[in-house]
């Protein structure tokens, strides 16, 4: 137990280390939700209502989160393909899946680094005054939403793991998450087909728990469902990396080559 | 005759040379399915905020969507080249600069505008926007217009590409300003005086403008001053592009750095 714990641990930091240091995965994840707030605050601010924007200055923040994760989780596997890594991280004798979590997690947690510049643009920019009813909850709320989000991470990723093209199923996820999770829409506004797939996303639930903390509700029954869902994530995502390794070695289809 | 070989056949050449990689797996959901998505992202922001119609997203956002083909592809012009290692073969070749770099773009305008209007019509009718028929010649052109516009400020990028390493980064960000600035989904009047000002000056603002009056009924003579000067833009783009790529590869060869990657 101990031993995996300090995987995790030391993998998590790797994997932080490294995606920090890349212009694309560090630097253009904080911009590119920027540039999405951006238009959203213009909009919302041509609306006229100022509830509104400090509803989008938030899910704004959210966005960045999953941009984080969406791309580098999805492409993942294909990475370490190209590094010619693959092979070798399958073959130790730690569960692969301890060896993936931390990197999707990894990804999710540089959306923390998005969160708080899109909070701060739409603060000194925009003028938009987040005022928390409930700052401990939100402490709560946020951990909460990054590894909710890590853990949809991780299982795309194992999903993803036989597609060549992984990165560019990762990156087709970016619009549709932000848009059926309420991220700048009200759920009520989409169809109602739409819903059960929302409710089944975690990130869904982390919104709602971060905006119930900021304007006053009770959002720790969302933050619940948010940690139940993550956990069901990687319940899943571990069972699916049996299940792909064990085909990709039957046919030594892992490489893709 | 060798200009016009290099111009048209040169250019198809290099394009499925550099792109032998853009199957289908990666072509329909970058291109064919994340525009759909980004259409829908604003145009029920845009029902939220009480801001526009359906209509008034759907066709900004189908059009501006066109900066991604466009200005990525350009980029993999030297960037390709550099990551096969055929860069300097090309560079030093005695070919002229005009119809080589200018025939690369014929395809990319194509692909560009295809994606745009797979992006109108899909959008059309998934949020069941109705676009008079007699528009669809002229919605035809400005969508071919703002293509080549935005074609030529892919020539820049390109440009850029020869002393930036990290060009895919700095492609997002200017599609990102695109997507701000050109009234694709914040009208003008609602920017800041020097966003908008700025805006004129931009690919896709006067073709987004042109085809939102299309789309509403108006007829082409009333809009042909304004792609006339969509496609002014393009050719200042294209002129300063070529200028630009001239001078990087000037800079490149002085500094022996053409091959940095």
């Amino acid at each position: 137990m101990r031993r995996n714990l300090r995987l995790l641990r030391v993998a998590w930091m790797l994997n932080v280390k490294q995606l920090t240091r890349s212009s694309f995965d560090g630097i253009l994840a904080i911009l590119w939700p920027l540039f999405f707030a951006t238009v959203a605050f213009f909009m919302f601010r041509a609306g006229g209502d100022p509830k509104a924007l400090v509803y989008a200055s938030l899910g704004a923040a959210v966005m960045g989160i999953w941009t984080a994760t969406s791309v580098s989780a999805g492409s993942a596997l294909q990475r370490e393909r190209w590094f010619g890594t693959l092979e070798l991280l399958v073959a130790a004798p730690a569960h692969f899946s301890l060896v993936l979590l931390p990197l999707a997690f990894a990804t999710s947690a540089i959306g923390i680094y998005c969160m708080t510049t899109t909070l701060l643009w739409g603060r000194f920019v925009f003028g938009i005054d987040l005022h928390l009813v409930h700052p401990l909850l939100m402490a709560a709320a946020i951990p909460a939403t990054i590894l909710s989000i890590g853990a949809l991470g991780f299982l795309m990723a194992v999903s993803f793991a036989r597609y060549r093209t992984a990165w560019a199923l990762g990156s087709m996820t970016e619009y549709p998450i932000w848009l059926i999770c309420g991220f700048l829409v009200p759920l009520a506004l989409l169809p109602g087909w739409v819903h059960p797939i929302s409710w089944a996303l975690a990130p869904t639930w982390g919104m709602r728990a971060i905006r119930e903390s900021s304007t006053g509700g009770t959002p720790l029954p969302d933050v619940g469902m948010c940690v139940l869902l993550g956990s069901a994530y990687i319940a899943i995502g571990v069972f699916v990396t049996e299940t792909v390794l064990r085909a990709a070695r039957r046919s030594a289809s892992l490489s893709l080559t | 005759m060798t200009s016009l070989r290099i111009f048209f056949v040169g250019g198809q050449m290099s394009y499925r040379a550099l792109f032998h990689w853009m199957t289908p797996q990666i072509y329909v959901p970058s291109l064919l399915v994340a525009p759909i998505f980004q259409i829908l992202l604003f145009a029920y922001i845009g029902r939220s905020a009480g801001l526009n119609s359906d209509k008034f997203y759907l066709v900004g956002n189908s059009l501006q969507y066109a900066a991604v083909p466009c200005l990525f592809a350009m980029s993999q012009l030297i960037g390709g080249e550099r990551y096969q290692n055929t860069l300097s073969a090309i560079l030093v070749s005695p070919a002229r600069r005009i119809p080589l770099f200018f025939g690369r773009a014929i395809p990319v305008v194509a692909n560009g505008a295809f994606v745009a209007a797979f992006s109108l019509t899909a959008g059309a009718l998934i949020l069941r926007v109705h676009i008079p028929f007699s528009a669809i010649p002229a919605l035809a052109l400005v969508i071919l217009v703002a293509a080549f516009s935005c074609t030529g400020l892919g020539l820049i990028n390109a440009a850029l590409s020869l002393a930036v390493r990290e060009n895919a980064v700095l492609t997002n960000v200017i599609f990102g300003f695109l997507l701000i600035f050109t009234g694709a989904n914040v009208p003008l009047d609602a920017l800041p005086g020097w966003m908008s000002t700025a805006a004129q000056g931009l690919p896709f603002t006067h073709a987004i403008k042109a085809a939102r009056q299309l789309a509403d009924g108006a007829s082409f003579g009333s809009v042909a001053g304004i792609i006339g000067v969509e496609l002014l833009v393009g050719l200042c783009y294209a002129a300063a592009g070529y200028a630009l790529l001239r001078f990087m590869e000037v800079r490149s060869r002085r500094n022996a750095s053409l091959e940095r990657s």
